[in-house]
């Protein structure tokens, strides 16, 4: 084709520059970076092994135990152990694991960049409208686009997996911890400060608890996005159930996928049981009516 | 007479986004309406000056657009003045910083809103412990106090319901035991009883006024009903457009209005209940012996079932205890004619 957009300017030059710096970035940080992060990878595969070791009850009762702080309802607690049981009969125990680990770590790690990030943009206007597109770009920018330049600076392997995933994952927390706060009636805000509440104490008795529900609605949805994309970055050597799904497709082995792909649905529902339980009783504390 | 509490000193307000510019222009004798036009400035307040005692009631009445919410977020200033002074026990408060700020909101003043504010996901008591745990004080000694405030208001028993479990009313009787818990010296009370059904409303007025009794704080009432101004006022200014149009006490707005506006406003106030008998009685007639009596603060409505009894002529007897005049129901009819 020769009639398309005229080329005004050198566009495999820029590339190439483009390329270039960032090589050169490799060259320089990269080993400084993967030392960096060392600590973080330990913890992640701390925390994979601990999973896996550790007899398969003892995980299923810790995580009815969290499920039961959370939401103070028996019904939660038995979906949660019932579900997880079903993992460990489709026989994909351990590669669940390896995919929790994971994601535990990117949605901890979102959460508590995300936070002090939505609260910021809350507080100024001016840093709100900076970051709108930023988010937008993040969340719609195709995932495998992050994947190429971190792979380049950390090798393949977990931390750039954990990285693509937390840049994915972190927007709805952002969002939603600056909406929250948005929406908390002004009225009451004004009541703390006509008290003499200082801007932390507005913030620590009104404001963050007041948005609670909503702040757990962006953790929630972090969560689900982090999943998602642990199962892609499966393919920039995350393992974990996502690389059962890579190896049916290279392998044109129907079951494994389909069981692995099973699998990533019982940990989605899973951890939505959870955190959704949670956020009902966070709201329901605020509005309760009548006993 | 009592020392000034908080005095208002040519204070003005100008919402914009250059506000002293604009303010300039005001007091150059611009008026609102080519300010809003011309410069897209709102002029809240206009030179408001006010002297408010201490331990008594001062009433703020307008109605919605007068100025006089933002006129009372002045006095702990949630909202921060154009121009003028405020002076508290004669301190200017426009000088404290954001610390200093917070320690006088803390001790000094408190606050009391309309549509309650209650903190949503907390308990009674905690609610009313806010204002002390904010200061710092020990958890034990604030529990005390806050436990102390809920029997005050009558609310003993419900410590641990939250706000939503509570009727209106009780809720604004959570947000007065909250702002008295603070000890502040001074209640600051922006339309507290407004959002509340009739007959509560009355009950809140009369704990209000026992209250005061017996605690003697400073109040300032804001309100836009002018039977509770009356009521509750010893003094009242009456606010319109953000200037202020007369300040007096209940009797002195209703016997001469300042002007058209403010008559307008009093036309159809009960002036039985609100005048008192001392207020009308003729020191020129002695009443002979015998004549049914009847004290000085009584209103004119306490008057007409003495006279229904038959009686032509009433003592009325001063608080010092000695007779300062008649009353007739000629006088009575008088100043009720009036209007």
């Amino acid at each position: 084709m020769t009639s398309g957009f005229p080329e005004i300017w050198d566009t495999r030059a820029f590339g190439r520059a483009l390329d270039q710096a960032f090589n050169g970035i490799v060259a320089q940080w990269g080993e400084t970076l993967e030392l960096t992060f060392m600590p973080v990878l330990r913890f992640i595969t701390g925390l994979e092994r601990g999973l896996q070791y550790l007899p398969w009850w003892m995980v299923v009762l810790a995580f009815c135990l969290i499920t039961w702080a959370a939401a103070r309802r028996w019904q939660p607690v038995a979906a949660v152990a019932v579900l997880l049981v079903l993992l460990g009969l489709l026989g994909i125990w351990d590669a669940a694991m390896a995919t929790v680990a994971l994601m535990l770590a990117a949605t901890v790690l979102s959460v508590l960049i995300g936070m002090p990030v939505g609260i910021a943009m809350a507080r100024s206007d001016r840093l709100r409208r900076g970051m709108l597109p930023v988010l937008d770009i993040m969340q719609t920018m195709p995932i495998f686009v992050y994947l190429i330049p971190f792979v380049m600076l950390f090798g393949p392997g977990k931390i750039p997996a954990l990285l693509a995933t937390i840049v994915f994952a972190i927007p709805p927390v952002i969002r939603l911890t600056d909406l929250g706060i948005r929406q908390v009636d002004p009225e009451i805000v004004e009541a703390s400060r006509a008290f003499g509440a200082s801007p932390r104490q507005q913030l620590w008795t009104v404001q963050v608890p007041l948005a609670m529900p909503t702040i757990m609605a962006g953790i929630n949805q972090t969560t689900m996005m982090a999943l998602s994309m642990v199962v892609i970055a499966s393919m920039i050597g995350a393992g974990g159930l996502g690389y059962q799904v890579l190896q049916g497709i290279q392998r044109l082995e129907v079951s494994r996928g389909l069981i692995a792909g099973l699998g990533i649905v019982l940990l989605a529902i899973i951890f939505d049981r959870m955190a959704q339980s949670y956020g009902r009783r966070v709201q329901a504390n605020l509005h309760r009516e009548g006993m | 007479m009592q020392a000034v509490k908080i005095r208002v000193d040519s204070v003005s307000k100008v919402f914009g986004s250059d506000p002293k510019a604009a303010l300039a222009r005001v007091e150059a004798g611009m008026d609102k309406t080519r300010l809003l036009e011309e410069t897209d400035h709102v002029l809240g307040l206009h030179d408001i000056n006010l002297e408010i005692r201490t331990g008594e009631t001062f009433v703020i009445m307008g109605l919605s657009g007068s100025g006089k919410s933002t006129l009372i977020r002045h006095f702990n200033r949630l909202i921060e003045p154009t121009g003028g002074r405020i002076l508290f026990d004669g301190e200017d408060i426009l000088g404290y910083d954001e610390a200093r700020l917070r320690t006088f909101r803390r001790r000094k003043m408190a606050m009391v809103f309309q549509r309650f504010a209650l903190l949503p996901h907390r308990t009674v008591i905690e609610n009313v412990m806010y204002g002390p745990l904010l200061d710092g004080m020990a958890k034990a000694a604030v529990r005390a106090r806050a436990e102390a405030q809920i029997a005050l208001v009558g609310l003993s028993g419900f410590e641990a319901s939250y706000p939503a479990q509570l009727s209106g009313g009780m809720q604004q009787r959570v947000g007065l035991a909250r702002a008295l818990a603070t000890d502040a010296e001074v209640l600051l009370m922006d339309e507290a009883f407004s959002a509340l059904d009739p007959l509560i409303r009355n009950d809140m007025q009369m704990q209000l006024k026992d209250l005061q009794g017996r605690l003697g704080k400073t109040i300032v009432f804001i309100t836009h009903d002018l039977d509770e101004a009356l009521l509750l006022g010893d003094h009242i200014a009456i606010l319109k457009d953000g200037t202020l149009r007369q300040v007096g006490t209940g009797a002195d707005i209703l016997r001469a209005p300042a002007d058209d506006y403010v008559a307008r406003f009093v036309r159809d106030v009960n002036r039985a209940r609100i005048l008192q008998c001392g207020a009308l009685a003729d020191a020129t007639m002695i009443p002979l012996p015998g004549t049914p009596e009847i004290a000085a603060e009584a209103t004119l409505e306490a008057a007409f079932a003495v006279f229904a009894d038959g009686a032509d002529c009433v003592a009325v007897r001063g608080s010092d205890g000695r007779i300062t005049g008649a009353l007739t129901p000629r006088k009575l009819m008088e100043a009720l004619a009036r209007s």
